[in-house]
């Protein structure tokens, strides 16, 4: 006798509803006329993601750890992730409407007849908005799932979508579609040494669930060696979507070549989805062991701060520079995995959070600043943005100010917390290597407003495009939080702290 | 403590005033430089109301609180956004204020000819808020927020004529320097919060007093590496002279009078860990000598007369540096003389401007000479700065010097001896440099090419010289009679314990022999600069040469910063013109080199980066090996 399993679709009607809304759009590509389906498209996309919001906030706080079996864990560390993916997705998604991000037909050759034809005839590659609904699904299982397999699909379910959009840029094709082939051939690798420290932890514990790899782990006098080989396996996978060095290689590469849009929807939402999943396995499933992993992970933390902040200096390119940014940050992040204590996670989530929105918001500036042939992302042909657009230049300022954690913005509060989790808990070289990466860091932010606002415009070609009115929504929001959260941090300090439970 | 609701006032009438001259743009130009005026008059009026206040009020009640919000609270960790005006903070506040407005004024003329003068006024009224917060905040993180602020104004304005290439060179070289001084205030934060749970004044004050020795020292060394970095003492005194490529006003007001003297508000205002650490105490009045005489010297050898003074701020904050470290009496009179030095200092900086708006734009003082009858009030008012760091008495430098000065004798012992001794020969050698750029620029015969026509400036500009040359004669007299400054910061500093310590060297006796040894300076110099070639000469002593080369400062900072294990003697040799351009740049160089490296590393072909992923794998595993085994 088969008893289908019981599922709690109250808790999970957040992801089942952006993957609805994907399969919608699958749909609407299929039955409706070219004409309306962009405009369905977006309209169906910004809605799904404001319904499982609000869904997501209608859920925070209850507790269960039999969602989906035992494969789901909803709860307050979870949730907030959740919600924070779908808010940033939503701000990210905003910047998508701006119709010439991405190759009318990606089957096209570059360059070839056919792509002619397409632009002429107006067509628009509408499949990418099913494409980020289902790459959200899957961000949005990644941080809840609880068990070995759940993880994986999620994993999977979230890279597929990315490496697929990635090579959809409209403009400097061939790069994107380079871009994508590397982040589909890393991914793929990186995804294989997940799947076999899984392999490796499930030998070890002979359970695929994280509840029961705990108990294992934590069996006095085991032998740990296939548990601790199965750990780095999996942080492979992990930190290869972080970013983090050295499994960051891809990062400039693919934030270079994804259409602009897409960048920032990845950085920052692809970064909770990972962290969020990170911190879970760790503590979860893996804490028994912490002083034995602990000291690899602050290795990494450690060349990934640096690394980061120290290769950023010799970039000319502003989505390089950003992209090395998105890798110190990375750092800066693992430094709240590490202190592994709830002040950890309530510093990670404000983190993640004050950085995201600024991600998003700095990317979508980029999408703005164009010559005849497109985006120009050579940073000396900024110079004197301030004087052709001070308000998108101040904007863009102030992320920049945060991501260098500047007081009175986000990124201050959410570095100062971090590190200061990071002291408490002990690993004092963190705090210092962190200092003093900001202290490099920022060197390269204020560079590019001195280029902005100081530096006489030479390059009368570039202008900066009058934003729609979504776009200017969406930076606006960014702008707003990345303020907002500097000056007065505790509105989501105090949601946060009361959403650090997570299910054993 | 009282508590009183119009302290925000104070760093809100100018950051509401910068935010609007910045958003309007063009259509503020006609009325911004006045406006940022008068919003900085007003908030000196707001400080003189405060004074009164705090002045009718006794005891505990003079200090007043203003919570603003709770800024954040998460785990263990709570800040509120609050403001503390003390008896410190109020000297501060006056000085930033009253100097400031003084500033603005003379802007208006100094900067008439700029088109982006409203800019300009709209940095500086930033400026005036950011340093407002920094001494009004009541913990060391709000402290931090306005420690970033100035820093991030001074280095807008550093760069504020930035078509001139080297000037943004001299702005990202100040960046650098802070950012390390930066670095220490962010690590002292962090360890007062893991061993006492705060970060407020009061609350580290209140664990300080049960710390084990070596936490406090900690604390001491990195605040010591913050104020270094922000008031130029050795290590890390490199910049201010390149910081000079700003706007003479802005010399005057931030690298002169008031930023770059943060750093002994902070030591003063962290009094209770200087207190308890000697170890740290010793490190301060080490930095505090060094600098002292590392300034006076440089400025022996400059001929650009803002250099000059740069170099003689840099040696009179090494003073106040110095007299913090003296224990609980000095404190008082470090900021004795910090007051008396924004007197005298920033006046001389605005004439130095004048005689610059004069002359063309002309910095080289081998270029001036006999601007004393074409100059009258220039020559005037900057004679009087000259009499008062000069210590003369009874203009302000005497009363706050003579104290320093006896003070350090007071030690005791060879560490008494030393310490006088050395600010006694930094009294001479100020004698010495200050005489000189005296003589060159006022008087002998005119060295000036026949174009320039010098001309006394406009009311707008000596006015305020006016006002800051009668701060230069009264003020240390005012400051210090019947004792009034040291009792009025008795409860901050805690001075009452130290008092009728002993008097090793009478007050007379220390007087007597500085003026001697000034008289002896400024004697020497009057008789070397009888005549002044145009140009340097070539054939000087070595000293000369040594000094003129900034005691090669910044291959000194190449050796310390970059290459530890490399001797000092090999770095003077060292003269290659690379490499002399100096600590920055290497660290900079070291920087862009290791991220070229790293570029190549980021070559773009998909086997590289899964090779670096294979052997992160492996170092990875190798760790948990190492660890586990």
């Amino acid at each position: 006798m088969l008893t289908t399993p019981n599922l709690d679709y109250n808790l999970l009607a957040p992801i089942l509803i952006v993957l609805g809304g994907a399969l919608i759009g699958v749909f609407v590509e299929g039955f409706i006329g070219r004409a309306y389906r962009a405009r369905i498209q977006i309209i169906i996309a910004l809605l799904t993601t404001a319904t499982a919001f609000c869904w997501v906030i209608s859920i925070h706080n209850l507790i269960s750890q039999s969602a989906a079996v035992d494969s789901v864990s909803i709860d307050g560390g979870g949730l907030f992730m959740q919600g924070a993916i779908l808010a940033m997705a939503f701000v990210a998604l905003l910047f998508f409407t701006q119709n010439d991000h991405f190759a009318p037909q990606a089957s096209a050759l570059p360059g070839s007849q056919e792509e002619a034809a397409a632009v002429l005839a107006g067509v628009q590659m509408t499949e990418i908005y099913p494409l980020v609904l289902f790459a959200i699904s899957g961000m949005l299982l990644f941080p809840v799932a609880h068990d070995l397999i759940t993880l994986f699909v999620a994993l999977e379910v979230l890279s597929i979508p990315l490496y697929i959009i990635t090579g959809l840029a409209r403009r400097r094709r061939l790069l994107s579609q380079e871009a994508a082939l590397k982040y589909f051939l890393l991914g793929a690798y990186s995804s294989a040494f997940f799947l076999f420290g899984g392999a490796l932890v499930y030998g070890f514990s002979g359970s695929l669930s994280l509840a029961t790899i705990r108990t294992a782990a934590a069996t006095p006098g085991a032998n740990h060696i296939f548990l601790l080989l199965g750990i780095v396996l999996m942080s492979v996978g992990l930190l290869f979507k972080v970013g983090a060095v050295p499994f960051h290689s891809w990062t400039p590469d693919v934030y270079q070549g994804a259409p602009t849009a897409v960048t920032g929807f990845m950085a920052a939402c692809t970064k909770v989805a990972a962290f969020g999943a990170m911190f879970r396995i760790f503590i979860v499933g893996f804490a028994a062991v912490q002083n034995d992993w602990r000291p690899v992970f602050v290795a990494i933390s450690i060349v990934t701060m640096a690394g980061g902040a120290i290769a950023a200096i010799s970039q000319r390119d502003v989505k390089r520079t950003l992209a090395y940014s998105s890798i110190t940050h990375a750092g800066f992040l693992l430094a709240g995995v590490i202190a592994l204590s709830q002040a950890g996670l309530t510093s990670m989530m404000f983190y993640l959070v004050a950085y995201g929105f600024a991600t998003i918001g700095a990317f979508g500036i980029v999408t703005l600043v164009r010559d005849s042939t497109g985006e120009v992302n050579d940073l000396n042909r900024w110079a004197g943005l301030a004087k052709k657009s001070p308000g998108v230049a101040t904007a863009f300022a102030l992320f920049l100010l945060s991501f260098g954690g500047i007081p009175l913005t986000a990124g201050f509060i959410a570095k100062f917390s971090i590190f200061t989790a990071a002291y408490a808990s002990g690993n004092i070289a963190i705090v210092v290597v962190g200092v003093l990466s900001s202290a490099i860091a920022l060197f390269f932010y204020l560079r590019v407003i001195l280029i902005m606002f100081f530096k006489e415009p030479t390059d009368d070609t570039v202008t900066v495009v009058v934003p729609s009115f979504l776009v200017t929504t969406g930076i606006t929001i960014c702008f707003v939080i990345t303020l907002v959260l500097g000056v007065y941090p505790n509105l989501l300090f105090n949601l946060a702290t009361t959403m650090t439970t997570l299910v054993p | 403590m009282r508590t009183s609701s119009h302290l925000v006032y104070l760093i809100a009438l100018p950051l509401f005033s910068s935010a609007l001259l910045l958003l309007l743009g063009r259509m503020a130009d006609k009325w911004g430089h006045i406006f940022a005026t008068l919003i900085s008059a007003s908030a000196f009026g707001v400080g003189i109301s405060e004074f009164m206040e705090m002045h009718s009020h006794t005891g505990a009640n003079r200090a007043a609180t203003q919570k603003l919000f709770e800024w954040i609270s998460v785990g263990n960790l709570k800040v509120d956004a609050s403001l503390l005006l003390d008896q410190l903070s109020i000297c501060f506040v006056l000085l930033i204020t009253g100097v400031g407005t003084l500033i603005h004024i003379y802007s208006i003329a100094y900067m008439d000819h700029d088109k982006d003068r409203r800019r300009f006024f709209a940095y500086l009224n930033f400026f005036i808020a950011a340093m407002l917060l920094l001494v009004l905040g009541d913990s060391y993180l709000n402290l931090y927020v306005g420690w970033e602020g100035v820093g991030l104004a001074s280095y807008l304005l550093i760069g504020f004529w930035n078509h001139n290439p080297t000037y943004a060179v001299a702005a990202k070289k100040a960046f650098i320097a802070n950012r390390i001084g930066d670095v220490g205030l962010s690590l002292a934060i962090m360890i007062c919060f893991t061993q006492f749970g705060a970060v407020s004044f009061d609350g580290v004050k209140a664990g300080a007093s049960h710390a084990s020795p070596a936490a406090l020292t900690a604390i001491g060394a990195m605040l010591l590496l913050a104020a270094a970095g922000k008031s130029a003492q050795f290590p890390l005194q490199s910049w201010l002279g390149d910081a000079m490529a700003g706007p003479t006003p802005v010399s005057a007001l931030i690298h002169a009078a008031t930023m770059v003297t943060a750093g002994v508000y902070l030591i003063t205002r962290s009094n209770f860990i200087f207190d308890a650490s000697s170890t740290a105490r010793i490190l301060v009045v080490t930095v505090g000598v060094i600098t002292l005489l590392f300034g006076a010297i440089v400025g022996t050898a400059k001929d650009d007369i803002k250099k000059a003074l740069a170099a003689s701020t840099m040696s009179q904050i090494g003073y106040m540096i110095l007299a913090t470290g003296l224990g609980p009496v000095g404190y008082a009179f470090a900021i004795m003389h910090l007051l008396t030095h924004g007197f005298f200092k920033a006046g001389m900086f605005l004439g130095a401007g004048s005689v610059m708006h004069g002359m063309d734009d002309e910095i080289n003082m081998r270029k001036f000479g006999g601007l004393a009858r074409l100059m009258p009030i220039t020559a005037v008012t900057f004679g009087l700065g000259y009499l008062a760091i000069l210590g003369v008495p009874p203009f302000a430098g005497f009363y706050s010097k003579d104290k320093i000065i006896e003070t350090a004798f007071n030690q005791g012992g060879g560490k008494g001896i030393i310490l006088g001794g050395a600010a006694l020969l930094g009294a001479g050698i100020t004698a010495f440099y200050m005489t000189r750029v005296v003589v060159l620029t006022f008087a002998g015969a005119k060295r000036w090419k026949d174009g320039s026509h010098p001309h006394e400036s406009s009311v707008l500009m000596w006015g305020p010289m006016v006002v800051l040359a009668i701060g230069s004669i009264a003020s240390g007299f005012l400051l210090s009679a019947g004792g009034a400054l040291v009792n009025w910061l008795q409860p901050v500093v805690n001075a009452s314990h130290a008092e009728g310590g002993k008097e090793l060297m009478k007050p007379l006796v220390v007087s007597v022999l500085a003026l001697g040894i000034v008289v002896l300076g400024a004697g020497y110099a009057i008789i070397k600069y009888r005549t002044v070639p145009e140009v340097a000469p070539e054939n000087v002593s070595i000293f000369t040469k040594i000094a003129r080369k900034d005691l090669y400062q910044d291959i000194f900072n190449d050796v310390v910063l970059v290459k530890p294990g490399t001797t000092l003697t090999a770095g003077l040799v060292a003269t290659d013109h690379n490499v002399i351009d100096g600590a920055v740049r290497l660290v900079g160089w070291l920087i862009s080199e290791v991220s070229d490296v790293l570029r190549k590393l980021q070559n773009g072909y998909v086997r590289t980066y899964a090779l670096m992923m294979f052997v992160g794998v492996f170092i990875g595993a190798l760790i948990l090996w190492v660890v586990t085994a």
